[in-house]
């Protein structure tokens, strides 16, 4: 059918009908590099931060790897300053940002949402474009000195270093654009193209997350902006804005960047709070339990972190009275975080439970989370943090919420998305084992870096004394589980792609808008007709399991 | 007394922090067991079974507003424990000696209240200390995890920090803000306490802006004051300095460069080209003969006596410096003649 239609329009018009992947929707490399389809836009975006994802894992091996004996092991300690700060800015610009949102978020929400593509798709592709500018300048910065800063850029360290600072801080600057435009694109989409039927109340847990997300993205990515302008004008320009040696204050630089930063914290960690919410209805067969309560606490999430900024500066000399107002601010975080733990807890109570590999990494993402806030306690509350400040504990703490959180949900959902974006079935059974190395992999790499924290081992150490070696060993190891982890999961995906079966359109037998009303790979224009919402998309209860794999009897009557 | 998880309890914070971090602990460790006890327990037995649908979910809202307020209660206990520490920790006793730290890429200078310094921190057990310390260069922070304390130290500003240790000995004093490295190796010089891991040469950075913090009773760390005021090392010959060197350096690192010059020119003050053994004629119109008691007097009670044509601006150094360096001073002052 779809050569039918193909025909009829030639060969330069897209084919709205055709499966998204096929040379009818959009021809050759010119298909793919100018297509406004906000699902190929979301595939260019999985690519780019899986390469991001690759890159930034290299050098978080190195890094390990330095660290697994002490003194020089593989690289000098320029390098290893280059090594953890290429690390932590790319993983947080060029990857954990964009991952989501872009990947995930482009390619599921217009369809969960019952529309043809978002509100704005050729800004859609300009975002993507800002994108990849960005992560041109940053690479530009790589080859050309690099950076040493941290992805920090503390003042007066950065305006002083001898590195790539500026490039890099241009390259952060532009990215911050992208994210800018696809929370606004996303946040118009939510308002306006919402299929008739689906009111606020229906909407997916991942719609409301997205949601959230693209809030904070909009309103907070402009001060980062500022700010690294800021920094690029002190440098280039000798403007005295942060360096006390022409007028400036360096603890200025803190509050703007953290301004930014903290409620980036929760643009990485809320979109894969969405995805886990998805994963845990379809594998419970089950709607989440108090639904309001966890698509509020989002909001809640994106509210709270606009306020928490200065819990990254108990010991920078800030006043005492900001910082004990900041530590009562934190504690609040805990509340939606909490209920989001709690709520998914109890939607596995009566469920229908399968352990496929995306639940294997949705409950991964509940026990690494509920770790990482619960040690989040001990950095709210102020006499410890002074101890644990600037230790391998808050390594391990971000870690566990940013990695253990974040990246697994993202890795859960590619693998539950992947049969709709790739009609391809991948291998579970090979996917599990490599669930397992990345399990074990993380807790083993990061679980013992609390210990050393707590016993004092100081970050961004090049170098450690004897008494932390041990500590050291047994993480770099995880990382090298991690390695194979990762591997195997890349390779699952590779396989699926070069010789997968064919996947139904719903192989997972889900209820949510995205499996019901599409093929798998989904047709350009998402639906052959506009859906008409009659339902929720967790209600398994009106209908039998094996009804679910065709479609709900009231969805076929019309 | 040493725990697993925390090292040496060495000040009178350790126990309060060490409370805090763990009742936080096991609370951490009692909320993980029961939440993801029941998570893996649903698991099992709610896992998939042929013919077996999901309850539908229903709506459970006391239980709902519980666990979102009832949280309330342990975060503000949680903040008011923190608090009260923190409070302590950020109000040193009026009594406190002052240490001051100057902090660089990548070393720790500390000066004593008698002027002398030293690389790796000295304090008296039981004596509360606040060190009143500033950065040279970048932001570093000084952190030393057997007292469980840290504060930055931050370019143009000062900031203060206070602790009283318990016990003596020697623990590790560390930066926790990064600060860079060094291009290439550098060589160390012998006292640096990492000498000998890797050789004479190793990398300098973050790193290794480490040291030691001894801790001593009020005698040893007396004597240790007055070890501080002997000569230092002269560059030149690597040997303790004579008297004459020292006072050389004691005239520039004490600033008496900035009014009194060695060449004959008359700055703020009198110069010091043939000073020594010069009649000198004062504002009140007595006169006396420069000699040893007369300079000493100089520099401990400047204004008593000013000479003709000058101002009496100068600042007592009474308890600067320390009887060593006024002779080192005179004999420096003798050699310019």
């Amino acid at each position: 059918m779809a050569t039918e239609v193909a025909g009829a329009h030639g060969h330069d018009e897209p084919d709205h009908l055709a499966p998204y992947l096929s040379q009818e929707a959009g021809r050759g490399v010119k298909g793919w590099l100018l297509t406004l389809d906000h699902k190929r836009i979301g595939l260019m975006y999985l690519i780019s931060t899986l390469l991001a994802f690759f890159m930034g894992g290299v050098f978080a091996l190195l890094v390990r790897l330095e660290l697994f004996a002490p003194g020089r092991t593989i690289m000098s300690a320029e390098y290893y300053n280059r090594a953890f700060t290429l690390h932590g800015a790319i993983m947080v610009f060029l990857f954990i940002i964009p991952s989501v949102p872009g990947a995930l978020g482009n390619f599921v929400l217009p369809i969960m949402l019952g529309t043809k593509d978002v509100a704005f798709p050729r800004l859609n592709l300009l975002s993507f474009y800002i994108y990849v500018i960005g992560a041109t300048f940053s690479l530009y910065s790589i080859v050309t000195g690099s950076v040493d800063t941290g992805w920090t850029f503390y003042t007066p360290y950065s305006t002083t270093s001898q590195t790539s600072v500026v490039s890099m801080v241009l390259g952060v600057f532009i990215l911050g654009f992208s994210s800018i435009l696809t929370g606004l694109n996303f946040i118009v989409t939510v308002h306006k193209l919402r299929a008739p039927g689906l009111h606020w109340k229906r909407l997916p847990l991942f719609i409301w997350g997205t949601y959230a997300t693209s809030i904070i993205q909009v309103l907070a990515t402009p001060v980062l902006a500022i700010t690294l302008l800021l920094l690029a004008a002190e440098r280039t320009m000798g403007v005295g804005i942060f360096d006390p040696a022409l007028g400036g204050d360096p603890i200025l630089f803190q509050h703007f960047f953290w301004f930014y930063s903290h409620p980036a914290v929760y643009i990485m960690i809320v979109p894969g709070m969405a995805v886990a919410s998805e994963l845990f209805a379809t594998f419970t067969r089950r709607a989440i339990f108090g639904y309001f309560a966890v698509a509020m606490s989002s909001l809640g999430l994106a509210l709270v972190g606009f306020l928490v900024w200065g819990h990254h500066m108990f010991t920078s000399g800030q006043s005492e009275w900001a910082t004990m107002l900041f530590s009562a601010l934190t504690m609040l975080v805990a509340i939606p975080s909490g209920v989001k733990v709690f709520n998914w807890t109890a939607t596995l109570y009566k469920g229908s439970i399968e352990l496929t590999t995306p639940m294997l990494y949705a409950l991964s993402f509940l026990v690494l989370f509920t770790i990482g806030g619960l040690t989040g306690l001990f950095c709210a509350v102020l006499n410890t943090d002074i101890h644990l400040h600037d230790t391998y504990f808050i390594v391990a703490h971000f870690h566990y919420v940013m990695m253990g959180g974040t990246v697994m949900a993202f890795v859960g959902g590619i693998l539950y998305w992947w049969p709709k974006m790739t009609g391809k079935l991948y291998d579970e059974g090979l996917a599990k084992i490599s669930w397992l190395f990345v399990f074990v992999g993380f807790n083993t790499t990061f679980l013992i870096q609390f210990v050393m924290g707590s016993k004092g081992m100081p970050r961004r150490y090049y170098d450690y004394l004897p008494q932390f070696e041990i500590y050291h060993k047994v993480s770099t190891v995880g990382s090298w589980l991690l390695l194979i982890g990762f591997s195997i999961c890349a390779w699952v995906l590779i396989k699926s792609l070069r010789s997968g079966p064919k996947s139904p359109p719903n192989p997972w037998g889900s209820a949510g808008y995205e499996w019901q009303g599409t093929e798998s790979p989904p047709v350009m224009q998402n639906f052959r007709e506009t859906p008409t919402i009659t339902r929720g998309p967790y209600d398994y209860h009106l209908c039998t399991d094996e009804e679910l794999f065709d479609g709900f009897p009231e969805d076929l009557k019309k | 007394m040493e725990t697993m998880q925390l090292p040496p309890q060495w000040s009178t914070f350790a126990r309060q922090v060490d409370w805090a971090f763990y009742f936080i602990y096991y609370l951490s460790v009692f909320l993980f067991v029961v939440i993801i006890g029941a998570a893996m327990y649903f698991v099992y037995q709610y896992r998939r079974k042929p013919g077996v649908k999901a309850e539908p979910t229903g709506h459970a809202t006391v239980l709902e507003i519980t666990w979102t307020v009832s949280p309330l209660a342990i975060l503000a206990f949680l903040f008011h424990i923190g608090f009260r520490g923190y409070i302590d920790m950020s109000v040193a006793p009026a009594d406190a000696m002052e240490i001051r730290v100057r902090a660089k890429k990548w070393s720790w200078d500390f000066e004593y209240p008698n002027g002398g310094h030293s690389n790796i921190l000295h304090v008296p057990v039981n004596r509360p200390v606040r060190l009143v310390m500033s950065s040279e260069d970048v932001i570093h922070s000084l952190y030393i995890p057997a007292f469980r304390v840290k504060k930055d130290t931050v370019p143009g500003f000062y900031s203060t920090l206070w602790f009283e240790a318990t016990q003596t000995g020697e623990t590790d004093l560390f930066c926790t803000e990064y600060c860079g490295a060094a291009v290439g190796t550098t060589e160390i010089s012998p006292g640096d306490p990492n000498v000998g891991r890797e050789g004479n040469r190793r990398h300098v950075g973050h790193f290794s802006m480490i040291t030691k913090v001894r801790i001593q009773t009020m005698a040893e760390y007396n004597t240790f004051l007055e070890s501080i005021l002997r000569p230092p090392t002269d560059p030149a010959t690597g040997r303790e300095a004579t008297p004459e060197k020292w006072g050389e350096i004691l005239y520039r690192s004490q600033q008496c460069n900035t009014c009194h010059s060695t060449d004959g020119s008359a700055m703020t003050g009198p110069t010091w080209r043939g000073l020594f053994g010069r009649q000198r004629q004062f504002t009140d119109g007595s006169s006396a003969n420069a000699d040893a008691n007369y300079i000493r007097q100089a520099i401990i009670a400047p204004n008593a006596k000013v000479v003709q044509g000058f101002n009496g601006v100068m600042p007592s150094f009474a308890g600067t410096l320390r009887d060593n360096q006024i002779d080192a001073l005179i004999a420096y002052i003798r050699t310019l003649r």
